[in-house]
């Protein structure tokens, strides 16, 4: 059945190619980039952000050369509100969010598919890599390029109109496609990282938003160890920069455990002190439901995580997952996706994360 | 396909292309003194010549550029600073809120490097610069104006200014008055009366890259583009006989039809207005509804975004503008319509039909029928 389909492009390979795939299918592609930065800039830097005007540049050529019509789409006020503030309110609130999984949410599979199904679309077509068939989402073949953690916040419904045509190719084969259809952003570099955040500087951004307020980092018995410049420039695990003038009585290194923005605190404590059994997730989102609970699966509980065995129960509104083995270092914030095998079952935002000793 | 976007660029004409093409196959460099050299600067001052008589001026008033673009940067930035080297208090540059980036962005250039005071000249809510308003911002202080920089129509909402009226006014006060007439030439009695004029190729069936400035005698701009001192020293470079054989030959030939162009173009013009007001009872156009460019309809569509309906026609294969883009290709609101005291949503909300001579009866009828479902399917997408 021919689609009319929109392609969103990033101007990188993947979107490229997806979009041509889309094409070659015999479906009425029009391919869209999103301009999500109010003030982009000129050329990317690296490896890290996207959204420039040399991106712009590159999705128009990839459309050009596919021989699909191309678009520029302004949704900056929208990324705005509903991936950056979101992101500086999250942190704000002492949760670690990922912003690429919101922007799947609120921008590719909200914003712009409710306005591609106005306009008379059937499908948004991504560059993802996630196999979706029968509205079953499951995990990409290169599972190091797997990206179905990012698209498990996404409704059925909303997948209904998604369209992912490189779940079945590898990242090196999709580059090698590409170069074969003549498509010049074939050796783009990768991004990485976050894209609104072109230097890769999470600190200082997040520093000029929420202001830098000194306060203590405590151990988990509350005795003051040092100081930090902002309990948000944290993240739960971390090791590194804690610039803590003792050493631990046991001379062991500490871990962030917790961030408390209410207090303005940071809590360390031993690497065992990370270890999770339990995890409470909250707003759930199921693509398949398990019908009877609670049930086996596994989870994972960040993008490109290790994947742990668990049982999973629902509680009124709030998923409970009890994990065979401990995690390490859980970031309230984060997404945990349930998946069977390959397959995405569902996702809940962490909200509460047992650490194992209490 | 329904080509109704000449304002940005119009189909070449076939006597451009014979003109073009004659010259294409030969060798020689206008400035060289051999035989090649001479024929070819035979071909560039025969064409001088053409456009000098088509534009009512003398052949020496015309000075060959690339195009629009620059020839308005030549006379912002060359008037300016020749006028302000003979006396260092005129500085102020008086340009209209309409005019084109070209003109715009080369005052803000020397607002912000060359010392100059920008004074924009309001319009009215059709886009017009009344006379009224020139003198006050003259009068504030005669000697200190170094220019005035009006267009003959705007590109976007065809609203034709009062150009007679203005430049007179301005040569009260012996201030040099530049117009941009790059949209006027083919379709309104446009004659050089004024000390500096725009004009270019590709907007009257010309080839891309190619225009000249008019510069009546006397007026010399610092040059902008420095080199072999072709064009009266005043613009370096070696001249493309090619391009201004065809420029010459799109010139005389659109000139040379314009007076029944106009009143062809007014009709079908006037037709899509009615049909468009018929099938989208909302539809608002803007500029003048009297004096406004034979070919130019601009509308807005409340409840609509410009980019979606541009691309739902495109989709139907009728090509038009929303007027503005900029480099990323995002559409912003258009800086005529927010002159002229449109609000926000009436400026994203438009679309620029503009028609040409390649323009006939069944591209307004394929319009027409289009534009009731796409103003509809917009107006969703516009809610969400």
């Amino acid at each position: 059945m021919t689609l009319r389909v929109l392609a969103a492009m990033s101007g990188g390979v993947d979107s490229a190619v997806a979009a041509a795939r889309a094409a070659e299918a015999g479906h009425e592609v029009t391919g869209v980039h999103l301009a999500l930065s109010a003030n982009p800039k000129s050329y990317r830097t690296g490896a890290r952000g996207c959204c420039t005007l040399e991106d712009a540049r590159d999705a128009r050529r990839a459309a050009d050369v596919i021989g699909i019509p191309f678009y520029v789409w302004d949704m900056a006020e929208r990324f705005d509100r509903d991936v950056v503030q979101d992101f500086v309110s999250e942190y704000a609130a002492g949760r670690t969010p990922n912003p690429c999984l919101r922007c799947n949410e609120k921008i590719k599979f909200q914003a712009l598919l409710d306005r591609a199904i106005a306009l008379g679309f059937d499908a948004v077509c991504t560059g993802h890599h996630a196999q979706l068939a029968d509205g079953e989402l499951r995990r990409s073949v290169d599972l190091g390029k797997d990206q179905s953690y990012v698209l498990a916040v996404c409704t059925k419904e909303q997948l209904a109109h998604a369209m992912f045509p490189l779940g079945d190719t590898t990242k090196a084969d999709v580059r090698r496609e590409a170069d074969r259809r003549g498509l010049a952003v074939a050796d783009k570099p990768d991004s990485h990282d976050i894209c609104f955040i072109a230097d890769g500087d999470t600190k200082g951004f997040l520093a000029g938003r929420l202001g830098a307020e000194k306060g203590p980092i405590v151990d988990t018995s509350g005795e003051v160890l040092g100081e930090h410049e902002g309990a948000y420039a944290y993240t739960i695990g971390q090791r590194h920069g804690l610039r803590l003038g003792r050493p631990a009585p046991d001379g062991r290194p500490r871990y962030v455990l917790d961030i408390s923005p209410v207090t303005n605190t940071v809590t360390v404590g031993p690497r065992e002190a990370l270890d999770v059994h339990e995890i409470v997730g909250e707003r759930p989102v199921w693509l398949a439901r398990p019908a009877e609970e609670p049930f086996d699966c596994q989870v994972q509980l960040r993008a490109h995580g290790e994947v742990h065995d668990c049982t999973a129960e629902l509680g009124g509104d709030r998923l409970r997952l009890r994990l065979d083995r401990p995690a390490r270092g859980v970031a309230k914030g984060q997404a945990a996706v349930l998946y069977a095998g390959d397959q995405v079952l569902g996702s809940a935002t962490i909200a509460v994360a047992v650490p194992s000793m209490v | 396909m329904v080509y109704l976007d000449h304002a940005a660029t119009t189909p070449l004409l076939p006597e451009a292309i014979e003109a073009m093409t004659a010259e294409l196959t030969r060798v020689g460099n206008p400035s060289s003194l051999h035989a090649s050299g001479r024929r070819a600067r035979r071909v560039v001052e025969e064409s001088r010549e053409v456009i000098a008589e088509a534009m009512g001026a003398r052949p020496s008033e015309v000075v060959f550029t690339s195009g629009g673009t620059e020839a308005d940067n030549l006379a912002l930035k060359g008037i300016y600073w020749s006028r302000r080297s003979a006396d260092p208090a005129r500085t102020r540059v008086l340009v209209s809120t309409i005019e084109h980036h070209a003109v715009l962005d080369s005052a803000a250039w020397l607002a912000e490097r060359e010392g100059a005071t920008v004074e924009p000249l309001a319009v009215d809510e059709y886009g017009r610069v009344l006379p009224s308003t020139l003198r006050a911002a003259i009068e504030r202080d005669p000697d200190s104006v170094a220019l005035v920089s009006v267009m003959w129509v705007n590109n976007e909402v065809g609203t034709v200014q009062p150009i007679d009226q203005l430049s007179a006014i301005a040569r009260e006060y012996g201030i040099p008055f530049h117009t941009d007439a790059v949209q006027a030439t083919a379709q309104l009695p446009v004659r050089f009366t004024t000390d500096a004029m725009t004009i270019t190729g590709h907007k009257l069936g010309g080839p891309v890259g190619v225009g000249a400035l008019l510069l009546a005698k006397g007026l010399d701009p610092v040059p902008v583009q420095h080199g072999g001192g072709q064009e009266r020293d005043v613009r370096s470079g070696t001249l493309d006989a090619p391009a201004v054989a065809g420029f010459a030959a799109a010139v005389g030939t659109a000139v040379s039809r314009r007076t029944a162009e106009a009143t062809r173009l007014a009709g079908l013009r006037d037709s899509l207005i009615e049909r468009i007001h018929k099938e989208v009872p909302g539809a608002v156009l803007n500029g003048d509804p009297v004096d406004r460019l034979p070919g130019n309809a601009h509308f807005s569509f409340p409840g609509c975004e410009g980019d979606a309906l541009l691309m739902l026609l495109d989709a139907r294969g009728i090509e038009c503008s929303t007027g503005s883009a900029c480099s990323a290709g995002v559409a912003e609101p258009s800086h005529v319509l927010l002159a002229m005291g449109a609000d926000l949503a009436r400026a994203r909300g438009s679309l620029r039909f503009s028609l040409g001579y390649t323009s006939t009866e069944a591209d307004i009828e394929a319009t027409a029928e289009a534009i009731g479902p796409v103003v509809e399917r917009a107006r969703r997408a516009g809610a969400v």
